[in-house]
């Protein structure tokens, strides 16, 4: 494993409407008994969701730093109305939480002060890293897409920078205006009566030939495999990312944490850990092509050469 | 407003100029732009060539350079920007942050437009980008409502360009890794999306399925056409309800909204399809040039009927820009 710095684990915010029990449940958990460092809340997929769990973010943000988790406000995805706007501009203005930025209007609107860039920024080479920097980004996500030899050409052409990459959970692969969630339950993205909460680990999009293929998240459209990057955690270490993210799915997070922690403390063997991983999330088929530039719904066994 | 047409080849580039374009956009023979297709694109000589035809007829050229800079191989893209700069370029269309910077600092008398996939939704970021890169137009994502575009117009320290006819993404551009989940090559990185190298099609009993990398992305009976297997335009099953889960095999047509967009003060309307034909190009410049010069005499001259001949599927939509699309 390489020299230098202790990976840390960043929980990203949940990408799926939970419904309240639920939700407080699992933050609870995350504030006592999850091994990450860092948690980003906040609803990033449709502002539409805002009043759920707007109240609860700030109980939930207090209890997660007495738990002594380091907690990132994440800003929406995609901007396109005042409501979204404003949530931006509320964000950047708070000098309690990090912001992480969902899109370059809240990485405007922090004006040089210091804060995170999620994933869905497109940040593709290290100039364009040194851009965010330049302007108050001091960490960043990279995109799930990256092949390892893209992240590493980044990281050491911009070593200031603490980079995240996409460890664990289902990709999001593509947002849009349309709700093709609401569409398949006949409804419109105004009138949505908020149905992807009957989902709350997507909805199963698959082939006419059965092939189980993507999941739709409201507007967001997922992968149907759950990233899992656990064997490659080695060589992402190697590379010198300096955080792995885990997004939270229906399944035992405070094991999929655990089971990474191990793994990036070298006190646990990848592939035993990837083994076990399929026990915290059963229904889940993995993958990791993205990060091996093959199709990205593909999982390669094989570790990534540490060169 | 201008009329932007798309050209795969300096021969489209020569049709699109002689039907009426003001201005012809077009791009490099590799991933620096988002339609590196099989035969189509410039090399530097032909895009000499064919800004200097261009400019000799009134009208302007624009360099699409807008993929995401592939870590490692930057030179690529910095090249792309110094050949348009050379070739005679009015102006490059640019998405990448480090690309952006670079073609500011180097070449700052070159007119700098963000491209669709930089996916500039929302004014804050658009003038951000105007301030740090003194971009001087931005292509508005499709996402918007006609009433959004509207609001942006007003606000925006830059000019807008907006597209009315064509391909339509489902999804916000330059945000969409649909094409890599499957195939491994993606619109950001590669310039492809759905790309004809890993499209097969098979026979199964009546059936003509079309696939794209290990997927199936649609099913055709014997009777009806088979289309394309572009992945967000496929038919899959969801919520035990087959269909069209995310948008019809259908074009964008938002033509009859010219009037609102010229109100609003968007400077350029966009035609999508610089992997069309020489025949589609010339017969929809002719078109909507025919109608935007309708619209500056106040008389109404629509066709829609021939433009919808031309379109995919015969079907068109006018996609976000109709709130009740979404």
């Amino acid at each position: 494993m390489a020299a230098g710095h202790r990976i840390g684990l960043t929980l990203g915010p949940l990408l799926y409407l939970w419904d309240q029990p639920s939700w407080s449940d699992f933050y609870r958990r995350v504030a006592d008994e999850v091994e990450v460092d860092t948690v980003v809340l906040g609803e990033i997929v449709c502002s539409k969701r805002d009043h759920f769990h707007a109240g609860a973010i700030e109980r939930i943000a207090e209890r997660l730093t007495a738990a002594g988790k380091r907690v990132r406000l994440g800003s929406p995805a995609l901007v396109t109305i005042e409501r979204e706007a404003k949530t931006v501009r509320q964000l950047a203005a708070r000098s309690d939480y990090e912001l992480e930025a969902g899109e370059l209007s809240a990485h405007a609107a922090m004006e040089g002060r210091p804060h995170a860039i999620g994933p869905l920024v497109n940040v593709y080479n290290a100039p364009t890293a040194k851009v965010l920097a330049a302007r108050g980004a001091v960490s960043i996500c990279l995109p799930p897409e990256l092949p390892l030899a893209s992240m590493r050409s980044i990281i050491a052409g911009a070593p200031d920078i603490a980079f995240e990459v996409f460890a664990f959970g289902k990709v999001p692969l593509a947002i849009s205006a349309r709700c093709a969630h609401a569409r398949n339950k006949g409804l419109v993205k105004d009138n949505c009566q908020f149905v992807c909460g009957e989902d709350p680990d997507g909805l199963p999009v698959d082939t006419l030939d059965g092939q189980h293929f993507l999941a739709l998240n409201g507007v967001q459209t997922m992968s149907s495999t759950c990233q899992s990057l656990i064997t490659d955690v080695p060589a992402l270490a190697d590379a010198g990312v300096r955080s792995l993210r885990l997004s939270p799915q229906v399944c035992d997070m405070v094991r999929v944490a655990g089971l990474f922690r191990s793994v990036a403390d070298g006190r646990l063997e990848p592939e035993a850990a990837h083994s076990q991983l399929k026990q915290c999330y059963p229904t889940a088929a993995f993958s990791n092509g993205f990060l091996h530039a093959v199709p990205g719904h593909r999982l390669i066994g094989d570790r990534l050469s540490a060169l | 407003m201008e009329l932007i047409c798309p050209a795969g080849t300096p021969a489209s580039f020569r049709d699109a100029v002689e039907a009426g374009a003001d201005a012809v956009y077009c791009g490099f023979r590799d991933e620096t732009n988002a339609r590196n297709f099989p035969g189509l694109n410039f090399n530097a000589q032909e895009l000499t060539e064919a800004a200097t035809h261009a400019r000799a007829n009134g009208v302007s050229t624009l360099v699409a350079i807008n993929t995401y800079m592939r870590a490692g191989a930057e030179e690529l893209w910095y090249r792309a920007v110094d050949n348009a700069a050379t070739a005679g370029a009015d102006a490059i269309i640019v998405a990448d942050l480090g690309l952006l910077a670079y073609a500011a600092e180097r070449h700052p008398a070159l007119r700098r437009h963000l491209s669709v996939q930089a996916a500039a939704a929302n004014v804050e970021h658009i003038n951000f980008l105007v301030d740090a890169f003194g971009i001087k137009r931005v292509v508005l994502p499709r996402v918007l409502t006609v009433a959004e575009v509207g609001a942006i117009c007003r606000k925006a320290r830059c000019e807008t360009e907006v597209f009315v006819f064509g391909g339509l993404c489902v999804m916000e551009e330059g945000r969409c890794s649909l094409s890599s989940y499957a195939t491994g090559k993606s619109p950001n990185m590669d310039g492809v999306c759905s790309p004809a190298s890993h499209v097969r099609y098979r026979q199964d009993g009546s059936d003509m399925v079309s696939e794209l990398g290990d997927f199936t992305i649609n099913r055709f009976p014997k009777d009806e056409p088979t289309g394309y297997p572009t992945l967000c335009k496929g038919r899959f099953v969801a919520g035990g309800t087959a269909g069209y889960v995310f948008e019809d095999p259908a074009s964008l047509d938002v033509l009859t909204h010219l009037e609102a967009l010229a109100r609003f003060g968007v400077s350029a309307l966009k035609i999508e399809g610089r992997q069309r034909g020489r025949a589609y190009i010339a017969q929809v410049v002719r078109e909507i040039r025919n109608r935007l010069d309708g619209l500056a005499a106040g008389e109404q001259r629509e066709d829609g009927a021939t433009l919808r001949k031309l379109s995919e599927g015969q079907r068109t939509t006018q996609g976000s820009y109709d709130k009740r699309w979404r």
